[in-house]
């Protein structure tokens, strides 16, 4: 936490704060649009939404690090949230996940050595009757197989390849 | 085919239907109709919770609509083809949509225009009945408001089954001058996707049921809780919001009733605890979301300390109906103290896996083989989870069941919001009672040291029994440090993790070496 003291001023954040009036009740708001505009969320981000809502930066801390949507570190170019929850879990999550860190050797939780592509485990995406589910960058997708799920990561890192 | 005529197509905007293809099915139609200089209407309605059969096109035939699923992009020129503008048949086509048995079966209450009307168009949702409860509410007292549905018997969709009449007695009863009406749209159980399919599909019902309860408690300020997995549910509430307050039905006096309400979206930030009511209204302030210490309940002291009804989608979705057709017509449907409809979500391994709306009393037998049809990869059913992930683990003896929140509870089992999971015969139910804890480890808030440690041991318990360590010794350990966690927890996530574990060891006891 070092790293939080003594901070630059991060002008992005600072707007956002501004729209939402500075109001502390409207924090997680503010964090997610930081982390929609800048892709994670920095020390320079957190310390002007401290100031800015005039809270300890120890509280956003607190906050940021309770809940699983905010990331810290710049995240690779996409990202792939396998469902890991019981619905899932019936017809092969499991088995998806240990295919993607076979073959594209990616892990859960991590991300390829080339920054391409990251890989999250999350628990329900709400369309529990079309397992295995995945989102990949926000896109929901039923039915996932093995097969599919290599075309989408090909996609992705094709992509990240044009970028 | 008639030149000039002009047709309706109905292709769904839910998530489920997406994740399928629908978007697509919806592009090639379009272009499909534009090469053959084919004038046609698509609607992207919502889902009419029959997900096997997504993306389900649908078509405006005379009487009724005509059904043909599950459409792949590839299928749309052969529909073309075999004319299915005016209902030709082809080997997608299923009749009536209403007539196929999955859909005819079901009791429709809560769900009544999902999947059936545009899900932004106010004219579309008055003509579906609409707006009725709501303006009957208006012209009540807050406190006829509360008794018409205490005496329907409602009671709260998202788990608990406490009796929404009297959460709302209580909060009229304070005589504040801010209280608000926090809607939960935090659905995180696995197996559950009734909320996000309402809010997707009927947002309309959801605002005016929020209204309503406005009305009853005199409330000013509303909150939707949406979970972040659920961006497309998230995009239509608001546009909902949107189109409620431009028509004067949130905001000032109301269509002149004198009730001030407005509602706000709030969207999570993955924490399936949110969920918990105290952690919601917690998490609403932009703190941790961290479970509090009950009593004060949330009807007396919630949001900023001042008077809160917390109701799940669900519940308050089902209010308009409750106004508008009486308490007593709802109370009809169901059996014992569980009144009316519950929405079940049929899920995992399952052939028609769905939202099936049925009275209370519906066997758990009926959902899985009747509905469900069996499992989608054909293997033998072994066990479902009926209740989400703090669910019990239930053995296919047991599937005479009624749904019903007294006669499960009796059971060792819960309804909780109407997650039903099915497994086949190669899940192993030790591995299925570790992942409990593992969960519980991993979203326990942390406030209360037998959930927090509770989980950790639990798992490492479960680890040293799936090796063989100690076997009967450490299935002691366990099941003690269950009746631990289930009888001092904070709240139910602690307090409910024991349920799927020891339905796991009392059911298949075969799977831990028994």
């Amino acid at each position: 936490m070092a790293a939080l003291i003594d901070k630059l001023e991060h002008a992005p954040a600072r707007l956002i704060c501004g729209r939402h009036d500075n109001r502390p009740d409207v924090l997680l708001e503010i964090l997610h649009e930081v982390q929609a505009t800048e892709g994670w969320l920095s020390d320079d981000a957190l310390h002007t939404i401290a100031d800015a809502l005039n809270i300890s930066r120890a509280e956003i801390h607190g906050v940021v690090s309770f809940y699983n949507d905010y990331k810290r570190e710049a995240p690779a170019k996409h990202c792939i949230k396998l469902c890991h929850a019981e619905a899932c879990q019936a017809v092969g999550s499991g088995a998806l996940a240990a295919h993607a860190k076979n073959k594209w050797n990616v892990s859960t939780g991590g991300k390829s050595a080339d920054n391409k592509i990251e890989l999250e485990a999350v628990y329900c995406l709400g369309n529990c009757a079309l397992g295995p589910s995945a989102m990949i960058d926000g896109e929901l997708i039923g039915r996932v197989t093995s097969e599919r799920l290599d075309a989408l990561i090909e996609r992705c890192i094709e992509e990240s390849e044009c970028e | 085919m008639m030149a000039g005529r002009s047709f309706k197509v109905y292709v769904p905007c839910d998530a489920a239907a997406i994740s399928v293809g629908a978007a697509d099915v919806a592009a090639t139609i379009r272009r499909e109709a534009y090469r053959r200089k084919i004038d046609l209407e698509i609607i992207r309605n919502g889902s009419r919770g029959m997900l096997w059969l997504e993306p389900l096109v649908e078509v405006e035939a005379g009487s009724g609509r005509m059904a043909y699923g599950p459409v792949a992009d590839g299928d749309v020129a052969s529909l073309f083809d075999a004319d299915f503008l005016s209902g030709g048949s082809h080997t997608l086509a299923h009749g009536m949509t209403e007539e196929i048995a999955y859909f005819a079966m079901q009791e429709r209450i809560t769900f009544a225009r999902c999947g059936v009307i545009d899900p932004l168009s106010l004219a579309d949702f008055e003509a579906h009945g609409g707006l009725v409860g709501l303006r009957k509410a208006l012209a009540m007292t807050p406190s006829a408001v509360v008794e018409t549905v205490t005496a329907s018997g409602l009671r709260g969709r998202g788990g608990a089954g406490f009796p929404t009449g009297i959460k709302w007695k209580t909060a009229l009863e304070q005589l504040d001058d801010e209280k608000y009406i926090c809607c939960n749209a935090d659905e995180g159980d696995s197996g559950t996707f009734a909320d996000r399919m309402l809010m997707e599909g009927d947002p309309f019902s959801l605002l005016e049921g929020m209204v309503i309860a406005a009305r009853a408690v005199c409330a000013s300020t509303g909150y939707i809780y949406l979970r972040s997995e659920y961006p497309h549910a998230i995009k239509t509430m608001r546009c909902a919001v949107d189109i409620w307050r431009e028509a004067n039905l949130l905001g000032e006096n109301i269509e002149g009733s004198g009730t001030n309400f407005n509602i706000h979206i709030r969207v999570g930030a993955g924490a399936y605890i949110c969920g918990e009511e105290s952690a919601m209204l917690e998490s609403l302030e932009g703190k941790r979301g961290e479970v509090k210490v009950k009593p004060p309940i949330p009807a007396i002291s919630g949001l900023y300390g001042k008077p809160t009804i917390v109701n799940n989608v669900l519940t308050l979705a089902t209010a308009p109906f409750i106004l508008a057709k009486g308490a007593v017509h709802y109370k009809n449907f169901g059996i014992g103290r569980s009144r009316g409809t519950q929405p079940f979500q049929l899920a995992g391994d399952i052939a028609r896996g769905g939202l099936v709306e049925k009275a209370f009393g519906v066997t758990l037998r009926e959902l899985v083989d009747d509905f469900g049809g069996g499992t989608r990869s054909g293997k033998p059913i072994r066990a479902v989870q009926a209740g989400g992930p703090l669910g019990a683990y239930i053995p296919t003896r047991d599937f005479d069941l009624e749904m019903d929140y007294e006669a499960l509870a009796k059971a060792g089992a819960m309804l909780g919001h109407g997650g039903v999971v099915v497994f086949n015969d190669t899940v192993n139910m030790a591995r299925q009672a570790r992942f409990a804890m593992e969960f519980c480890e991993i979203e326990s808030c942390g406030k209360c040291t037998p959930c927090r440690i509770g989980a950790v041991r639990g798992k490492e318990t479960i680890d040293k029994i799936i090796a063989g360590d100690n076997r009967t010794e450490n299935l002691e350990i366990l099941d003690d440090l269950c009746d631990l966690m289930t009888e001092v927890s904070l709240c139910a996530m602690g307090g409910l993790t024991p349920m799927p574990v020891q339905s796991a060891v009392r059911n298949f006891p075969e799977d831990f070496g028994g």
